[in-house]
């Protein structure tokens, strides 16, 4: 029975086909550095998996803000372990992401035909960075706000346009309430958004051109 | 190298989707199961406060007439509190300390609140024309039952209430 309705399914999917493209792919002898891509795709998912719940009771509003996360670290059934695995799991992500740049360096896999690989590899980079810059802002606690007053007067040191960088990041002249609603929207919505399709790209790019092989003394 | 020991019973392709799918699984557990308790768990937590509220002394309330009184309550949701007035009628029938009844004001058909017609003797409620009898009986209209009532309780000659209403 199973097998006839993945008979029917396949049929119209081609889900074999996709299975070979994607995971049936040769593949040259690697080591474990290979595996910090997926590593990093796999953080990527768990974060999205443990953000979304969080949304489920976390408010971006300076005056709840606070308040829903203490009631997601104290008042809940495994609210604790939720924020645990995004907390812990967004430091793991730009760790594993940047060793997993370097490996590709090392490697010299950023070379010919692999140049876009590496391009989208770069900005995938910003955006987890991009992620972390605006996620810490959110718990709207002390350390958080004062790492951003001093994150965004940074980006305010450009010379010229640095004021106005500041205040588009800021929402006006100083931290507010609408700081944290554009920082929660990045966080949330257009980072997130911008991530799924680069992977997407980086992804294609991977199948379509396959894996590089480790580099020969004499290359 | 590894490749070449074939056995018999298994291929290393299948040992190892067999190994991906097992660890996917348990993984997909330690994760999934607090995530559902974490989902449902303010469905899961009793809200009724069991605190007794006081009335006052029993004495100022009059026999044969219902008396208004009403008291807020606080509930806690999550990072929230919400503070809501519930109005009360205490109907002393005798000076029989356990001869009271008290009645929620809230009309049983969609909770808006009744008031007491001195002349007619009855419960009005304005949004669907209803009226209940002293005793909280429907005389007519929609609701489907008597007003609610609450268990009291007397000491020291104070009446006590317990919060949570009592269908009729
Ligand atoms: C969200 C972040 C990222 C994800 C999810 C991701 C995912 C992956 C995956 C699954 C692979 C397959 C091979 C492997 O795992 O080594 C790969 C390959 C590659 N990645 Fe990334 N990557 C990310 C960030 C980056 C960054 C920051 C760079 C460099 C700036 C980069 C450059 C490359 C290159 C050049 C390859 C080709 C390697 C080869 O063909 O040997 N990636 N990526
Ligand atoms: S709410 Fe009282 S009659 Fe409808």
């Amino acid at each position: 029975m199973a097998d006839k309705i993945f008979a029917w399914l396949d049929e119209r999917l081609g889900l074999e086909g996709i299975y070979g493209a994607v995971l049936d792919r040769k593949v040259p002898k690697v080591n474990w550095w290979f595996t910090l891509g997926s590593a990093s795709l796999f953080l990527f998912v768990m974060q999205g998996i443990t953000g979304i719940f969080l949304t489920m009771y976390y408010v971006p509003d300076p005056t709840k803000a606070y308040d829903s996360i203490e009631y997601i670290m104290n008042g809940l059934a495994f609210g604790w372990l939720i924020r645990g695995v995004h907390h812990w799991g967004a430091s793991l992500m730009v760790l594993v992401v940047f060793l997993h740049m370097l490996r590709t360096f090392f490697f010299g896999a950023y070379k010919f035909p692999r140049e876009l690989t590496w391009l989208t590899g770069v900005l995938l980079l910003l955006l987890t960075l991009g992620m972390g810059f605006t996620g810490y802002l959110l718990p709207w606690n002390q350390r958080a706000y004062w790492a951003t007053t001093v994150g965004t007067a940074i980006a305010g040191s450009v010379p010229f346009v640095g004021d106005f960088i500041l205040k588009v990041l800021r929402g006006g002249p100083d931290l507010s309430a609408l700081t944290l609603t554009r920082f929660f929207s990045a966080h949330i919505w257009m980072l997130p958004a911008a991530l799924a399709g680069l992977i997407g790209v980086h992804m294609y790019l991977i199948i379509r051109l396959g894996i590089s092989h480790i580099p020969k003394e004499d290359e | 190298m590894a490749e070449k020991v074939k056995s018999p019973k298994m291929s290393r392709r299948e040992f190892t989707k067999i190994v991906t799918a097992f660890l996917g699984t348990v993984m997909g557990a330690i994760m999934g199961i607090p995530i559902i308790g974490y989902v449902i768990d303010p469905a899961l937590k009793s809200q009724e406060s069991d605190a007794w509220i006081s009335l006052g002394p029993l004495e100022k309330y009059p026999i044969g007439a219902p008396t208004p009184f009403s008291f807020t309550l606080t509930k806690v949701n999550g990072w929230e509190r919400t503070t809501t007035s519930y109005g009360v009628f205490v109907l002393r029938h005798s000076e029989n300390e356990s001869d009271i009844k008290v009645l929620s004001n809230r009309c049983t058909h969609l909770s808006c609140r009744v008031s007491w017609k001195e002349p007619e003797q009855t419960y009005d409620c304005p949004c669907h024309d209803a009226r209940f009898n002293i005793e909280g009986e429907v005389v007519y209209g929609p609701p489907p039952h008597p007003l609610d009532t609450y268990a009291y309780k007397i000491e020291e000659g104070v009446l006590f209430i317990n919060p949570t209403p009592q269908e009729a």
